[in-house]
């Protein structure tokens, strides 16, 4: 059975990681990255980003103030027995997480701007659940920052340009956004289906470890082209100049009709924060 | 570049001396403000008892915790500074802070206005919220909490060496941003050509 307190302690402490320490994947990159840079300015961005992980984690302090909003998605076996426990958990954990963490209240009313202070409001908390085979359930969190996400997009681009169209829109979006997303960015590329699972795509690419391409050659390919190209701007860590302006680029694609070609970009900050928490049948959580 | 350790309030002297690449570490008052508490200064012209001449203007919006009625900063890095494009002329006509601190740079028309009342703008690594926590020490005072809420309110802090903050848009015209922006326009020409 799943406990209920359990399942609560668990998604905060799911929160509390994913405020606090970034995964390994992002800050071995970010180590590279450092190494990499010649010059005195980029230089010291990178070394603020690295004293600023180590003192989070030692001290157990939120990395960065915009602790975002708190995004879950949820992977769940058809047979997975507990989705409607882990749906009532989710808001009662996030609420208790804004005040324990501390997270910054995040969630405003889209018009009047009213504040409620816990993270939640009309049409939250942002759940995505995905059915598929099997008995078990994975659940990612993953705080969304404003600054990195006020740099989305969507391109509905004409068929026949296709990839070298797409290349060139992210190329241009980058050079515009400079050191507003905090770079350096992951980029989340979504292609196909229609413009909102272009967009959704784009934020589940997110979920990808940096050190995993996808796993068609092919589009892994064009993920390292891209990587390139958009490094070889030189907008650089904060958009004050430099070597490295991205640290990955994950495409994920589905099928698209033949008269669109739905892309979407949804950028995110060098800290790429996420947590996972795996669910099995019996309620056992890792 | 030249490593400065400066203390509010900053002279119009240090200021003119300032340039694009140069240090700062900052001791002394630093304030909150975002775009929401722009407005609000601006539209009651002033917060009494609280002279804002020489202070540093930070561009946050941070995590704060209350314990036993005292307030800690728990994370208060940068937010971008761009939000505030077209209300910073008119704050630094009203305000006489020196240095207004942030992340990605600002636009012309707080470049022009930088030069009129010779301020810089200093940028600091956004994401490190933890880094600036520690900079930034005790907490002072806070306005406008109630009607703007957390990250908007007003925050007084009492900085110790504060930074690394580099110095991207000073007193005279020179901005980082510029530079960086000209380069990255060349690069995406030539790439897009390629």
């Amino acid at each position: 059975m799943l406990d209920e307190k359990m399942l609560i302690a668990r998604l905060i402490k799911g929160m509390r990681d994913g405020a606090i320490e970034l995964p390994a994947d992002v800050t071995s990159k970010l180590k590279d990255a450092y190494s990499k840079e010649t010059g005195d300015i980029p230089k010291m961005q990178f070394k603020a980003i690295l004293d600023n992980i180590k003192l989070a984690h030692d001290e157990g302090l939120p990395l960065c103030q915009d602790t975002g909003i708190q995004v879950f998605f949820i992977k769940a076996g058809y047979d997975f027995p507990y989705l409607n426990d882990i749906h009532k958990a989710i808001p009662v954990a996030i609420e208790k997480a804004t005040m324990e963490i501390p997270l910054r209240p995040n969630t405003v009313d889209p018009f009047t701007g009213k504040n409620p202070k816990n993270n939640l409001g009309h049409n939250m908390p942002a759940v995505t659940v995905e059915l598929v085979e099997g008995d078990s359930a994975t659940i990612h969190i993953l705080p969304k920052g404003g600054g990195s996400e006020n740099m989305s997009a969507l391109w509905m681009l004409t068929p026949t340009q296709g990839f070298k169209s797409l290349k060139k829109k992210v190329l241009e979006h980058i050079q515009f956004a400079a050191g507003k997303p905090c770079p350096p960015t992951i980029l989340g590329i979504g292609v196909g289906g229609g413009a909102d699972m272009a967009m959704k795509l784009a934020k589940k690419a997110l979920l990808r470890p940096l050190d995993c391409t996808n796993s068609n050659e092919e589009i892994a390919a064009m993920e390292k082209e891209i990587l390139d190209a958009v490094n070889e701007l030189g907008v650089g860590p904060m958009g004050l100049g430099g070597k490295t302006t991205a640290l990955a680029v994950n495409i994920e694609y589905t099928s698209r009709h033949p008269a669109t070609f739905p892309t979407a970009l949804v950028v995110q900050c060098w800290c790429n924060r996420r947590a996972i928490i795996k669910i099995d049948k019996n309620g056992v959580m890792t | 570049m030249t490593e400065y350790f400066l203390k509010t309030p900053i002279d119009e002297e240090i200021i003119t001396k300032l340039k694009v690449g140069d240090i700062i570490y900052l001791s002394g008052t630093v304030f909150t403000a975002r775009d929401e508490a722009h407005m609000e200064l601006l539209k009651h012209g002033d917060i009494p008892g609280f002279d804002m001449t020489g202070l540093g203007l930070y561009h946050c919006g941070p995590v704060m915790q209350q314990e036993n009625g005292k307030w800690n900063i728990i994370s208060a890095g940068p937010t971008t500074s761009f939000r505030m494009e077209t209300l910073e002329p008119a704050f630094l006509d009203k305000f006489k802070v020196k240095l207004i601190i942030g992340k990605g740079g600002m636009g012309p028309l707080t470049l022009e206005s930088l030069k009129k009342h010779n301020v810089v703008y200093v940028s600091f690594t956004g994401g490190a919220g933890a880094l600036a926590a520690k900079g930034l020490g005790k907490v002072k005072a806070v306005y406008y909490l109630e009607e703007l809420g957390m990250p908007e309110a007003v925050w007084v802090f009492e900085a110790k060496d504060f930074g690394p903050l580099i110095v991207s848009m000073d007193s005279k015209g020179h901005s980082l941003y510029d530079d960086v922006n000209s380069k990255t326009r060349e690069n995406l020409e030539r790439l897009l050509k390629e």
